[in-house]
């Protein structure tokens, strides 16, 4: 017997056989192909640091600040006269690591607070969600910063501090789509079947849910970045003299009228990292949920 | 010979294009429409009809392109023309009726505004002044209490209100031709009933012709004087309303004849065209309706028929109209 | 029209567990600090003599429900506490930088239009074109400038090779806050502005595409008036609720822009606050920048409103 619903599913089920029939590889994904090379030169630049990295990035030369760019110092050297090459490569890998570790506390947190709150809906749901409103009332940058100031400087208190604000985005994410998903018929099929809801939720669900929250935690990597470069740049983030890009930018800005390179150029690596991340972010969501791209 | 007619359309094509060349969507289209006459175009879904009357509007999706042939307006020529005066026509000139008028009618915007809207750019009317018009255009197209009615956003009046709004709309600078696409689709029955009712009666008060396209042949039947069926980006058969209802000429015309439900004989069965229309991305040098003819032939899948005249006034692009004709008369 | 307002007590009385939950996060703020919240305060300045005094002012010895109940009734009668480095109430500090920071929001928020309205128009009218892709390529970019880098690249070019605009301050008239305000706005608006123009595209490119823009161009509109009667009012619909969550973003990036244009607003006394370590500045301005949040959320529920005659939320569940 084909009933209606029957015929429909068959010809969506072979209208998803042609879609990934014609699913382009990904090495043919233009935008990831772009955000690997970028990303993972970067990453390189990070981890390689101690070897191509021309000077130690906070070895003081107070005979040799602010210099100008020259074949010795390619980029100069800032009023400390460390070299701001050096700096550059070094400070790869306190942001890298900070603008990656960073999206994970908040991701699993908010993934598991928003799932739980949009499965099981009720009064778990209408908590979590006017938590959730709470905390959306106090801006980035505020929440940031306050949390920075109470746990002390430091890289623990900003991954702490980036944490408690950011759940909140994947909280919503998540809650959105599981209550979408749940009245798919394959997960009240599941339940029907004699699944336990926790096993309903983790195999059914969560894979379908997640990527959704994947490709919003891409971006949300380029937030992060920015939020430690602003930290660093406001002073509150990574304390001297290790190197940091925001801090970068600030020493940099004192001197901005003759050394215009020294707050311009860490500036632009940060545009060329986020580009990168975000390059990698489209590339994901391509591949992750093809059928929601325009 | 009479004078040139309003509206001339010739040899058109259309074509969508596609990163490997393009495909022609619409086929060699031409009809004439005389001042007052009204013309229906027939079809499915896919067959090109809406989007020839959109070409002569100028209101091809983007995408679309006319890729040949000539639609001439009055004797001027519309393909080609210059875009702030092709604009121009539209209100004044021409004017056109869409089939959701749901989502045809701005939603942000006071009915009342959006039928003052085009009396306001041509007649050069005051706001007042343009909508005491749209309040009397309301009035003429049987809207009650329309000084009422015109305050109301689109989403507050039922389908017949809002169709009748995209009526006076039509009409409200007076053009000259106006042109349909499935005006009645979305409405009931009885609505339906009125709002052709309403269509013919101001046409005939303004003097204005029409062209209708439509799915519906009850509806042609109803309305127009002439008509066109297409297929498949086709034209396959063409002529007075009265003679192709009483003798079609061309399979498909049959079969839709066929299909379509017929007040005067309530006894008889419905007889569905088996098939789905072809692809026109992978037009092949056939008949493209051979696949569902019921009398198609070795010829047919040789060669495509093109359309040819069978009786005065009258074409069909069938090999075998002659013997169709005699089939059915038996 | 009026009674499709008629949500607003019903959405006030919705945003009362959100306030009070705000009060409530601030309040523990102090009790995050680790340790004893006056010592951590007073950090390296801290004498036994001024952390009695301290506990005392921030009523630290008085059971913690007792502590709320003061705060909030504090509150309500408009008192934040008196800073600790001016020894004035708070309120006062906050009332002098509130200006500053608004007109600077708004400022940047009306800046944000003028760029993201005609760009996302031009993406619009012809996707995946050359200038689409520009504008795309702006938004990616944009996004992943950080703003006070923004700022300083803009007094780098404006201000110092241009000599266009002073490199910060306030100035004194009203005038001159205009003319001061301009550059920070500027990179406040170019921050907003990837976000913006996202939305806007895409909800163009919907409008462009519907039945009613067919029907408005053939009534003969065309052109600027049809981008202007038809597609811009359906298009910004959507856009508005971004808007509202954006307005927070902009004031918590107001924070960073201040410091680098050296405006006096709520930024700058935050990040004094901060740096002095005075709580209960720190407090006020966090609370005040909450709560003005919440405002604009209902102000933007009451324009979506406006905009959008189809919207009811009298009688619609909202989610």
């Amino acid at each position: 017997m084909s009933t209606p619903t029957a015929i429909l599913a068959g010809f969506q089920a072979k209208r998803r056989a042609t879609r990934s029939r014609t699913l382009k590889p990904w090495y043919k994904n233009g935008s990831l192909v772009a955000g690997m090379i970028i990303v993972g030169a970067l990453v390189l630049m990070a981890i390689l640091a101690p070897i191509i990295a021309p000077y130690d990035p906070i070895q003081q030369n107070l005979t040799n600040t602010l210099q100008a760019p020259s074949t010795s110092h390619l980029l100069g050297t800032d009023k400390y006269g460390r070299d701001v090459l050096s700096r550059l490569i070094w400070g790869a890998r306190v942001n890298l690591r900070i603008g990656f570790l960073a999206v994970l506390i908040p991701f699993v947190f908010g993934s598991i607070l928003g799932g739980l709150a949009g499965y099981f809906g009720g009064w778990l749901d209408a908590i979590v969600m006017r938590v959730v409103d709470v905390f959306f009332a106090f801006p980035f940058y505020v929440m940031v910063i306050v949390l920075v100031f109470i746990l002390g400087s430091g890289e623990a208190s900003i991954y702490l501090a980036i944490a408690a604000v950011s759940w909140v985005s994947y909280a919503k994410i998540v809650r959105g789509e599981v209550i979408v998903a749940k009245k798919q018929d394959y997960v009240v099929g599941a339940r029907l079947g004699g699944m336990s809801h926790g096993r309903v939720l983790v195999r059914h669900i969560g894979p379908n849910v997640l990527s959704q929250a994947i490709i919003y935690g891409m971006s949300d990597i380029v937030m992060d970045i920015m939020a430690v470069v602003t930290l660093g740049y406001l002073g509150l983030g990574i304390a001297p003299p290790t190197a940091e890009w925001g801090s970068m930018i600030l020493d940099g800005q004192e001197f901005i009228t003759t050394l215009w390179q020294q707050a311009t150029i860490p500036g632009l690596i940060v545009v060329v990292t986020s580009l990168g991340v975000s390059f990698l972010g489209d590339g994901l969501s391509d591949l992750l949920s093809p059928d929601r791209r325009k | 010979m009479t004078e040139s007619p309003l509206l001339s359309v010739t040899d058109l094509v259309l074509g969508v294009k596609r990163s490997k060349g393009s495909t022609v969507i619409v086929d060699g289209v031409s009809f004439d429409v005389a001042t007052g006459n009204r013309f229906g175009i027939v079809g499915e879904s896919g067959s090109g009809k809406s989007m020839s009357l959109r070409a002569i509007a100028n209101l091809l999706p983007a995408g679309v392109n006319v890729m040949s042939g000539s639609i001439k307006y009055n004797g001027e020529e519309l393909v080609g023309m210059n875009r702030v005066k092709r604009r121009r026509l539209m209100g004044p000139e021409i004017a056109m009726i869409f089939q959701e008028p749901m989502t045809a009618l701005n939603p942000v915007m006071r009915v009342g505004d959006q039928i003052a809207e085009g009396p306001r750019r041509y007649l050069g009317l005051s706001r007042k002044a343009a909508m005491e018009l749209a309040v009397s255009m309301m009035a003429r197209t049987g809207i009650p209490d329309p000084a009422k009615r015109a305050l109301a956003y689109p989403h507050q009046l039922s389908g017949g209100l809002r169709q009748r709004i995209m009526i006076a709309m039509a009409i409200s600078c007076r053009p000259k031709l106006i042109l349909c696409d499935e005006p009645t689709t979305a409405l009931d029955v009885t609505v339906q009933h009125q709002v052709l009712r309403l269509l013919e009666e101001l046409c005939d008060d303004f003097g204005a012709s029409l062209v209708f396209v439509t799915h519906d042949l009850a509806v042609v039947n109803q309305t127009c004087r002439d008509l066109a069926v297409m297929y498949a980006g086709r034209m396959v058969e063409t002529g007075a309303v009265k003679d192709v209802f009483r003798d079609p000429r061309h399979p498909y015309t049959k079969g839709l004849l066929d299909s379509a439900p017929d007040f005067d004989q309530p006894g008889r069965a419905l007889v569905p065209i088996p098939g789905f229309p072809p692809n026109l991305a992978h037009r092949e040098n056939a008949c493209s309706f051979a696949p569902r003819c019921p009398f198609v032939q070795e010829r047919c899948l040789e060669g495509a028929p093109v359309l040819e005249r069978v009786e005065d006034g009258r074409e069909s692009a069938c090999f075998f109209s002659d013997e169709i004709f005699k089939k059915v008369r038996v | 029209m009026l009674h499709r307002l008629s949500f607003i007590p019903g959405r006030l009385l919705q945003a009362i567990p959100v306030v009070f939950g705000v009060t409530l996060l601030v309040f523990f703020m102090a009790h995050l600090l680790p340790g004893d919240p006056a010592l951590a305060i007073l950090g390296d300045k801290a004498t036994e003599d001024r952390i009695v005094a301290l506990r005392t002012q921030l009523g630290l010895d008085k059971p913690l429900l007792v502590q709320y109940g003061l705060f909030l009734s504090n509150i309500a009668r408009g008192n934040l506490g008196d800073s600790l480095t001016y020894q004035v109430p708070v309120s006062s500090l906050v009332l002098e930088a509130v200006p500053v920071t608004l007109s600077l929001v708004f400022f940047a928020l009306i800046l944000g239009l003028l760029i993201g309205i005609p760009l996302s128009g031009i993406a619009a009218v012809k996707p995946n074109r050359p200038a689409d892709l520009g504008v795309r390529a702006y938004t990616l970019v944009g996004q992943g400038m950080p703003q006070f880098w923004v700022g300083i690249m803009l007094i780098l070019f404006f201000s110092l090779k241009l000599r266009l605009f002073p490199v910060g301050g306030y100035g004194q008239t009203a005038a001159d806050h205009l003319y001061y305000l301009f550059l920070p706005a500027l990179t406040l608006a170019i921050a907003l502005s990837p976000t913006l123009i996202r939305s806007l595209r895409s909800s163009t490119i919907n409008v462009l595409g519907s039945e009613y823009v067919a029907t408005a161009r053939s009534k003969g509109s065309g052109g600027v008036a049809l981008f202007r009667q038809h597609v811009l009012r359906n298009a910004i619909i959507p856009t508005v609720s971004i808007m509202g969550v954006n307005l927070g973003y902009l004031v918590g990036g107001s924070i960073v822009i201040e410091k680098v244009f050296a405006l006096p607003g709520l930024g700058s006394l935050m990040l004094n606050a901060i740096f002095s370590r005075d709580f209960p500045t720190i407090q006020g301005v966090t609370l005040f920048v909450a709560l003005f949040v919440v405002v604009v959320g209902i102000l933007t529920d009451v324009v979506y409103t406006l905009l959008d005659p189809r919207v009811n939320f009298s009688s619609k569940e909202r989610e």
